[in-house]
């Protein structure tokens, strides 16, 4: 449902793919006639947000208390770099207090201890309060981040109330095995929670990003420290205390806001925890391994960046194509990891998808997130916005054809023009790194060798598009790219079920679906001689 | 001692309303085609309850019909698992809600006991429902790894109309462990309930239409076997066929699925199931789980720990142990919150019981409590224990669905494997010991298709249970029992230039 959400999410004309039940308690998005990059007074005055911050300390043992600093640190509006709040900043001391907590919470329990079905039932009754509270919370995660509210209470808070119900419904069906031996053995595999979890989430999801963790966490019996982004720490502090009223136990999730540097390496390097979550950079995902390798070796889930290509067959419809890669890129102010962020286009429909993509991103209506109608909100912070620009003069430096955008659009806060370049070459900048912003790169090929070669040039392994009618070039795209998901004839499909995770540099180990289960679960083999065996 | 039964009186005796009494049909509740109904019968006194709409051929033909309809044309199996489970999560909520109810219909028509219907049965219900839920959305399939240059995956589809005969022994237990993965699959279905229990399933119906259950997914026949229930074996639309019940219909049923449209059948039968007791058991425990091994459910239950084998060691520890705690087995009126053991189910299990009994006595095995019926009222049997049986004595071999405790001695550990494997039966085991070996050993050696270690009646919704050999075959509970509703598909295509293979 949250796959088809996504889907009604990205285009008007796939609206007709939502269900009764659907429809339940959501508000169809309607996508008005706002012209082109919405005015500069709608930049000029937010709208105020409904909703008011009414927790910004840690979370550690079942309590909100301050940082051991007694330190604060401002949470942005990035619609105008205003502070939302002062928000506790959590250090080393506050990580080793949480995890003190976690650690009592697993070793003595209760939550380990519960049977699979009390724990269902806690994260089922999570799931309703999310349910319930679904508004206050998008309008959180938009004040926070800037993503469009329609977004995020849409599409984005319901995602998390249906990886929460998926992941109570794992809870009691984690089976081990029993194994035949070569010899009269009677073997049995134990599948036992981890222990203390290290948790640390990035800002473009942060509340999605939080459910991919903890869902999976708490339904195999973990305990949890999360460091949520210093951009975005206000819903993972709102959502943490619903789980303890949906029956959750002291200590058993533990929630620090503060830096990388400071508490994220405090948690990586922890020699109390038993597992290392991460989302963010490639550039921090390796300190993050390096921290876990230096201390106490604990085994590390990465999800990293990308630089994902979105392919166009020479047979592809070039409408529903560039509506596709155009939703793949700028989803999010483009700030996903597994944005479409290299667009290959065959030479044969070359011009007429460049012609279609460009009017595509003229059209993107941009402001105040709070604003209905409005796809794209302001970038999350200062320095993203700085970067953002940074690469939009080398691509033009570099020589790629700047077909619209390109500049900041107003005068406060980080809103960026959808920008759209064409002649871009595989070794220019823009082809190369991630972005992580509204830029759209779009390149030329002429076979299917060759953009299977170009696609896999790259040090990342997200994810792919590919955009074809031949079931032939389909299923070869499919094997031979180099990526943890393919998405064929559709992109960003994200359900509970699906796993996700990057080949190469974009990570490693899989999260959502059933594989996210094994991240937090340890394998214990128990064998014992069998005596007389009536068989083997 | 009460007029019936030695627990006390007809004090307790509730009468739930009967709300529903006609079969229920694509969303409706509707008399049968006939007009006819039957008597559903309180086995506390003999007084009718109700008279409930009595379907037959044409009955089981229109619900079929419906059955289809949603499956072949409804929104039922396109809606996502996760959808489907939505609904049955709101289902397993409503029955939470309508608990004491569905408990008070079950005590009224089965003669089982209130208190644990409320405590233990129907919470197991909602556990079942609330675990095939969580299921719905985690049906997979498998991308196979091919030898040739092939791309390949399963897919498991919901295999269509499928008719499942539930019995009287846990009306609403067996209900809910045979609809819930049917629903929670995408599956339709056409659900007959056993002529002596009609009412909870009538309930429930309702309450999975109140749940969002769409019309023609869930359709309830109440009838008889040889009516409703050959109907829907027979049925040329039905795509599969489940039975709970005994060996003897049990075996009718696969041969009328075999004599019309071939549909893959399970059956979950009857049982004669050993209790092996070692020298090292504590005996206090032993025989604790022994007593309500047999007696739990008035011994109407096909897991019945029917044949206990002792080691010789312990033997008559064990017997006087036994006889104390019998006495204590209270037996009355179900509603009475004491009350350990109520009436059984009918006057025919009740006579087949007593001439069981006879039997054993003329056969030579040793009574050493019990040995008849409670009083003229109501169908209560005494706790019957008795001792010296030999294993070819009909005690020992036929089910007997009643409060009879089989007692036979043994000195080796290959001697009691012997033994408790010669049987027919094959649908569950207990051991008792503390050594690891003899455990091990017992449980790969006897066929089976549960064995509790120092425990019995362990079952747990996501632990899968069947029979060996005539006790029937495929598997309730668990995630076995919801690839029960799936066909596998295999789907194929080349592939050309891929990197690896």
């Amino acid at each position: 449902m949250a796959a088809r959400r996504i889907s009604l999410f990205l285009s008007r004309s796939f609206t007709s793919a939502s269900s009764p039940l659907l429809s339940k308690g959501v508000n169809p998005i309607r996508v008005r006639g706002i012209s082109r990059y919405s005015t500069a007074t709608a930049l000029e005055d937010p709208i105020t947000p409904p909703v008011k911050v009414n927790h910004t300390q840690l979370l550690i043992d079942g309590k909100f208390v301050d940082s051991a600093s007694g330190k604060t640190f401002p949470t942005l509006d990035p619609r105008t770099g205003d502070a939302i709040a002062h928000v506790a900043e959590g250090d080393a001391e506050d990580i080793n207090r949480a995890v003190t907590a976690a650690r009592k919470a697993f070793d003595e329990g209760p939550w380990p201890k519960l049977t699979a079905y009390e724990r269902s039932k806690v994260l089922l009754r999570f799931a309703d309060l999310i349910e319930k509270h679904n508004d206050e919370i998008a309008a959180l995660e938009t004040w926070d981040n800037g993503k469009p509210y329609e977004q995020a209470a849409n599409v984005e808070v319901p995602m998390v109330v249906r990886l929460m119900r998926y992941y109570a419904g794992w809870a009691d069906k984690i089976h081990g095995l029993t194994a035949p031996a070569d010899g009269p053995y009677h073997v049995q595999t134990l599948h036992e929670p981890i222990g203390v979890a290290g948790q640390i989430i990035p800002w473009n999801f942060p509340l999605l990003m939080f459910a991919w963790k903890v869902g999976p966490a708490l339904a195999c019996g973990n305990t949890i420290v999360l460091k949520t982004a210093e951009q975005t720490p206000l819903s993972a502090i709102y959502a943490a205390k619903l789980l303890h009223e949906a029956g959750l136990p002291e200590g058993v999730i533990n929630v620090v806001s503060g830096f990388g540097p400071t508490a994220g390496t405090a948690l990586a390097s922890h020699m109390e925890v038993d597992k290392l979550a991460f989302t963010g950079s490639t550039d921090t995902g390796k300190i993050v391994l390096e921290l876990a390798a230096k201390s106490n070796l604990k085994p590390v889930t990465l999800e990293l960046g990308g630089k994902s290509p979105f392919i166009i067959c020479e047979d592809a419809d070039v409408d529903k194509a560039v509506e596709l890669a155009h939703f793949a890129l700028f989803f999010n102010q483009g700030q996903c990891c597994c944005a479409g962020s290299r667009t290959y286009v065959h030479e044969k429909v070359y011009d007429e998808f460049l012609e279609k993509a460009t009017a595509l991103a003229k059209k993107r209506s941009v402001g105040d997130p709070f604003k209905s109608g409005i796809q794209q909100g302001p970038q999350i912070d200062t320095e993203q916005f700085e970067k953002i620009l940074r690469y939009i003069r080398s691509g033009v430096d570099s020589g790629a054809t700047l077909e619209t955008g390109g500049e900041r659009l107003g005068a406060k806060g980080y809103y960026i023009q959808p920008t759209v370049f064409s002649n871009v070459k595989d070794d220019m900048l823009i082809a190369k790194e991630e972005i992580f912003g509204p830029v759209q790169s779009i390149l030329k090929y002429k076979n299917l060798d060759e953009v299977i070669r170009r696609s896999n040039a790259t040090r990342y392994g997200l994810a792919a598009g590919v955009f074809t009618h031949n079931i032939d070039t389909a299923n070869t795209l499919s094997r031979a790219l180099r990526v943890g998901t393919v998405w064929v004839n559709c992109f960003d499909v994200f359900d509970a079920a699906i796993p996700f995770g990057g080949y190469k540099m974009s990570g490693q180990g899989r999260e959502k679906g059933i594989y996210s289960l094994s991240n937090y679960l340890q394998v214990k083999a128990v064998v014992t001689p069998l005596n007389n065996p009536a068989w083997l | 001692m009460a007029t019936h039964g030695n627990g006390s009186s007809d004090f307790f005796a509730k009468m739930p309303e009967i709300k529903f009494t006609k079969l229920f049909i694509n969303g409706q509740f509707v008399d049968s085609v006939s007009g006819k109904t039957f008597e559903t019968i309180d086995p506390r006194n003999g007084e009718v309850i109700a008279r409930v709409a009595e379907g037959d051929k044409e009955d089981v033909d229109l619900a079929v019909k419906a059955a289809r309809h949603a499956f072949d044309h409804g929104p039922w199996p396109r809606l996502s698992g996760s959808e489907r489970g939505k609904i049955l999560m709101e289902f397993a909520n409503l029955i939470e809600e309508h608990a004491e109810e569905l408990a008070a219909l079950d005590t009224v028509d089965a003669g089982k006991l209130f208190a644990g219907g409320k405590a233990t049965d129907i919470p197991h219900v909602i556990d079942i429902i609330r675990y095939y839920a969580g299921a719905a959305d985690k049906v997979h399939g498998e991308v196979l790894k091919m030898s040739g240059k092939f791309q390949a995956y399963t897919l498991r589809e919901p295999i269509g109309v499928v008719g499942l005969i539930i019995p009287w022994n846990f009306p609403c237990t067996l209900l809910s462990l045979k609809t819930s993965p049917a629903l929670a699959a995408g599956c339709t279905m056409v659900v007959k309930p056993a002529e002596q229990t009609p009412l909870s399933a009538l309930y429930y119906a309702h309450l999975a239409k109140l749940a969002g259950v769409p019309d023609g997914v869930l359709n309830v026949i109440t009838g008889y076997g040889e009516t409703a229930g050959a109907a829907i074996s027979s049925h040329m639309d039905i795509d599969k066929l489940r039975f709970t019940g005994s060996t003897e219909v049990g075996r009718k049923v696969m041969q009328a699925a075999a004599a019309s449209n071939l549909k893959p059948v399970s059956l979950e039968l009857g049982g004669k199931s050993p209790l092996l007791i070692f020298d090292d058991a504590d005996v206090n425990t032993a025989s604790s789980l022994a007593l309500s091994g047999v007696l739990y459910n008035k011994g109407e239950i096909c897991v019945a720990s029917s044949r206990v084998y002792v080691q010789e060691g312990i033997y008559d520890e064990f017997v006087k142990q036994l006889v104390e705690k019998a006495k204590s087995w209270v037996v009355g009126d179900p509603f009475d919150p004491k009350v350990c053991q109520g009436p059984q189910v009918d006057k025919k299990q009740f006579e087949k019981i007593l001439y069981y009994i006879e039997q054993g006595k003329r056969e030579g095995a040793t009574l050493l409590t019990g040995g008849k019926a409670f009083s003229n009222k109501g169908l209560y049997i005494e706790p019957t224990i008795f001792v010296d049986v030999k294993d070819d004595m009909l005690i020992a071999q036929d089910e007997i669905f009643g409060p009879v405790f089989s007692l036979m001695k043994f000195k080796t550990i290959d001697e009691a494997i012997k033994r408790a494997n010669n049987t027919r039966y094959g649908l569950a085991a207990g051991v008792v010991t503390k050594d690891f070996n003899v455990a091990n050993t017992v449980s790969r050696s006897i066929r089976a298709g549960t064995i509790w270690i120092n425990c019995y009646f362990g079952f747990d919704v996501g632990c899968p249970f069947g029979g060996y050999k005539m006790s029937g075959f495929g598997r309730d509970y668990g995630l076995e029992a919801l690839y029960e509703y799936f066909h596998i598909k295999s789907v194929v295509t080349p592939i050309y230039n891929s990197p690896w293979l």
